[in-house]
């Protein structure tokens, strides 16, 4: 990363520090505001923060690893989860995996060319009484057929 | 001065506050162990109570140095009432419990965690370094393991991560019981190691997964001494020191440290605190090596430098007024603790004595004084050091300890590994005759081999302070400066300096005031203090990079606990106490060399040349 990168970076955290507080308790929240502004949480961040805190970069790298919405390496601009959970599968979230697949040319939990989509699975959504639903970025689809998921990932932009 | 706890409460060792009177109500709780009862303190866990009955229960995540994690499940034992098995390391007895430790329910619980565990361990145990010394084994054999019954892992899936010159990481042995993650953040505070991700694919790793050589790992290897199976394991050199025994056109130098000595009888089954210095090197002699000198030599080397430099110190501070000479001066003879203070506290690099270590003290004067002495061209002269450390081999290949000409030191060899090489040699240690260092670097004073442990240097470095300043021995009886001894964290004492001869009377009336920490955590905390002013008015700080001193260093045989680090330090003080010379500026061979080869003396030109050093300023930040 460059050195305006680093010190840019630095600032930000330095902000959401102070706001929160040193504590380790602040260490999540400042890790998703981090990961809200630049989408993902990269090595020098986690330092710094780490620095801030008292505690040690690698304890940062685990809590991320540990949450799934959490990513050190960058990711596409949009990330499509698709739910794994029994209840969905029952009502055909393999199918829909399959479609979101072929019609990206990506498998899961890897990106498109032009860095459009990201391809994830997650483990339950809580919406198993509108299954199979599909969380888009923040957006959650309820009930969605291939087709309705084929026309959503064809909207991102 | 006792260290706070960095750690999260959740993680701290479980401690129930003692009652105030030990045999009030409340203070003794009946319990019934295996069908006998008992009276135990409030608040004792169930393992506690079991250890102090002589009931054995197995352990595995359990280290008497590291807080409790409670992970591996291998202690559970029955609690009457309970639904499920209890861990008993983790479970404070706070009421009248009745307790099974071996049942139809615990022993079949046990099988199968011991069984789930196997499932995931690479056990190759011929090939492995812990073969026979593997707490995993030891626990398959205890739990009755007679087939995997969850499968097994036959191909390796991981790549060793051999970057480092201190420690491999075999993560194709690891059981996740992470007791090298506690005791990287928790006992040393360092954070090399956690684990990362979650469930079934949780491995432990450093930051990024970068390889160990990269990270700010000190390369203490405390994290080996604890590691319960061979899944981390010290950076071998063995194969090529052989080698150049064998080569005739190499003079192959041993050096030998005085904690080794006291520990590696524990290797071939003698109890800890067994003194071995003449079995060691008779037996190194007999494998071939041309010769064996005593590291105490150049440890009392290094209490010249450095009490020279402190000394030095002193009179900038005192008479010259001089605002930028740094005090306290910190000794810089542990290489976990130097890479410590370069990277967590690059600023405070100043502070350092530039001493070097006493390893690199001799690699420099084999490869230049005894080569010349002897007639020996120093590119034919191999040099190893037998440490109780994992550093020690980070150090010697350090770019710049070249002061020589050449590689000063070229092999650190740790204690586990001579083992390894003595019994490879087919010598039975402990009924090998002894016999005493060669010539001319034989004699070594008390104060080198005291070295060994926490406040050694200290008292060594008082001892000649002291004398050199007032011409009288160290007011303390029979020399053990007692404040220095013991396992206490941060030890802090004071001397008076009173008649002082004419040439320090700038010290006279000066109260030195020292203090002496072992384990980077409390070094940690000492910097603290450091840095928040509270050290003003101290004049010298030792500190050893691990707990205990190098007699609980990281080459040191396993297990570690701070009662076999007792012992040894015990066995290093009785020898000390028995020998000839016990101050390093009486060594005869010390006013050999100063007369005949450094001969501008201590700190000197030559000296600074040969026996001093400059330090990286590293930082925490990984690019």
């Amino acid at each position: 990363m460059c050195e305006t990168g680093k010190l840019l970076r630095n600032e930000f955290i330095g902000e959401l520090v102070k706001k929160m507080g040193n504590e380790r308790k602040s260490l999540l929240p400042i890790l998703q505001e981090i990961q809200k502004k630049y989408h993902y949480i990269d090595e020098h961040s986690q330092q710094v923060v780490a620095d801030l805190l008292n505690i040690h970069p690698v304890e940062v790298n685990s809590v991320i690893s540990f949450y799934a919405f959490l990513y050190d390496a960058p990711r596409g601009r949009n990330i499509v989860r698709v739910c794994k959970n029994i209840v969905c599968e029952f009502h055909g979230s393999k199918g829909i995996a399959k479609a979101l697949s072929d019609e990206l040319g990506i498998e899961f939990d890897q990106t498109t060319e032009d860095g459009r989509v990201t391809l994830e699975y997650a483990n339950c959504f809580g919406m198993c009484d509108k299954s199979p639903s599909i969380l888009i970025n923040d957006k959650i689809h309820e009930k969605v057929s291939k087709e309705t998921a084929l026309k959503l990932i064809r909207e991102l932009k | 001065m006792e260290k706070e706890l960095r750690s999260p409460v959740a993680q701290r060792p479980m401690n129930v506050e003692d009652p105030v009177s030990k045999t009030g109500i409340g203070a003794q709780i009946s319990v019934e162990l295996n069908g006998v009862k008992l009276k135990v303190d409030m608040g004792k866990s169930i393992l506690d109570v079991c250890r102090d009955n002589n009931v054995y229960i197995p352990t595995l995540c359990y280290h008497e140095d590291l807080c409790i994690a409670g992970n591996c499940r291998m202690c559970m034992v029955e609690v009457e009432g309970m639904r499920t098995l209890q861990a008993a390391c983790a479970f404070p007895i706070t009421s009248p419990i009745k307790i099974k430790t071996f049942s139809d329910k615990v022993r079949k619980a046990r099988k199968h965690t011991a069984d789930l565990l196997l499932s995931e361990h690479y056990g190759e145990c011929y090939s492995c370094v812990r073969n026979n010394n593997c707490e995993l084994q030891t626990i398959a054999r205890e739990c009755g393991v007679d087939s995997y019954e969850f499968g097994h892992v036959c191909e390796p899936r991981f790549e060793i991560d051999s970057s480092s010159h201190a420690v491999i990481r075999d993560m194709d042995k690891c059981i996740l019981c992470r007791r090298c993650v506690r005791t990287c953040i928790d006992l040393q505070e360092v954070g090399v190691l956690e684990a990362i991700n979650r469930g079934y694919d949780t491995k432990i790793s450093t930051f990024m997964d970068k390889p160990l050589a990269d990270v700010i790992c000190i390369n203490c290897g405390q994290c080996i001494n604890r590691c319960p199976t061979g899944a981390l394991h010290a950076n071998d050199p063995s194969d090529e020191i052989w080698k150049a025994i064998e080569d005739p056109t190499k003079h192959v130098v041993m050096q030998t440290a005085p904690s080794p000595r006291a520990a590696i009888g524990e290797e071939f089954g003698l109890p800890a605190g067994t003194s071995m210095t003449g079995q060691l090197n008779t037996a190194i002699k007999r494998m071939g090596f041309d010769m064996v000198f005593d590291t105490n030599f150049t440890a009392d080397l290094t209490i010249m430098e450095e009490g020279t430099e402190l000394l030095n110190r002193l009179k900038k501070a005192l008479v010259d007024k001089d605002e930028n000479v740094k005090l306290p001066q910190f000794t810089s003879c542990s290489p976990g603790w130097v890479k410590f203070i370069e990277h967590f506290y690059p600023e405070k690099l100043d502070y350092l004595s530039t001493a070097k270590s006493p390893q690199q003290m001799f690699g420099a004067v084999i490869k230049t004084f005894y080569a010349k002495e002897a007639g020996i061209d120093p590119k034919d002269i191999v040099t190893v050091a037998l440490m109780p450390c994992a550093a020690k081999k980070f150090e010697c290949n350090r770019p710049e300890m070249n002061s020589s000409g050449y590689k000063d030191v070229d092999y650190g060899l740790t204690t586990r590994e001579m083992a390894k090489m003595i019994r490879e040699a087919g010598l039975k240690l402990p009924d090998l005759p002894k016999t005493n260092f060669d010539e001319p670097f034989g004699d070594a004073s008390g104060a080198g081999l005291i070295f060994g442990a926490t406040g050694g240097v200290m008292e060594a470095a008082l001892r000649t302070v002291y004398e050199l300043v007032t011409g009288r021995p160290v007011p303390f009886e029979g020399l053990n400066i007692d404040v220095c001894r013991g396992m206490k964290g941060i030890k802090e004492a004071k001397v008076k300096l009173e008649n002082c001869k004419d040439e320090f009377s700038y010290l006279e009336g000066v109260e030195l005031k020292f203090i002496v920490a072992h384990g980077t955590a409390n070094a940690n905390h000492v910097m603290k203090m450091l840095i928040k002013g509270e050290l003003e008015g101290y004049h010298f700080v030792e500190i050893m990079a691990c707990p205990g001193g190098c007699i609980g260093g990281g080459g040191q045989p396993i297990p570690t606990s701070e009662l076999i680090r007792k012992l040894r330090a015990k066995a290093i003080y009785a020898e000390e106490s028995t020998m000839p010379v016990r101050k390093s500026h009486e060594n005869p061979r010390i006013k050999f060399i100063y007369n005949n080869f450094l001969t501008d003396g201590p700190g000197g030109k030559l000296s600074h040349e040969l026996l001093h050093t400059e330090y990286v300023k590293r930082g925490k930040y990984i690019e």
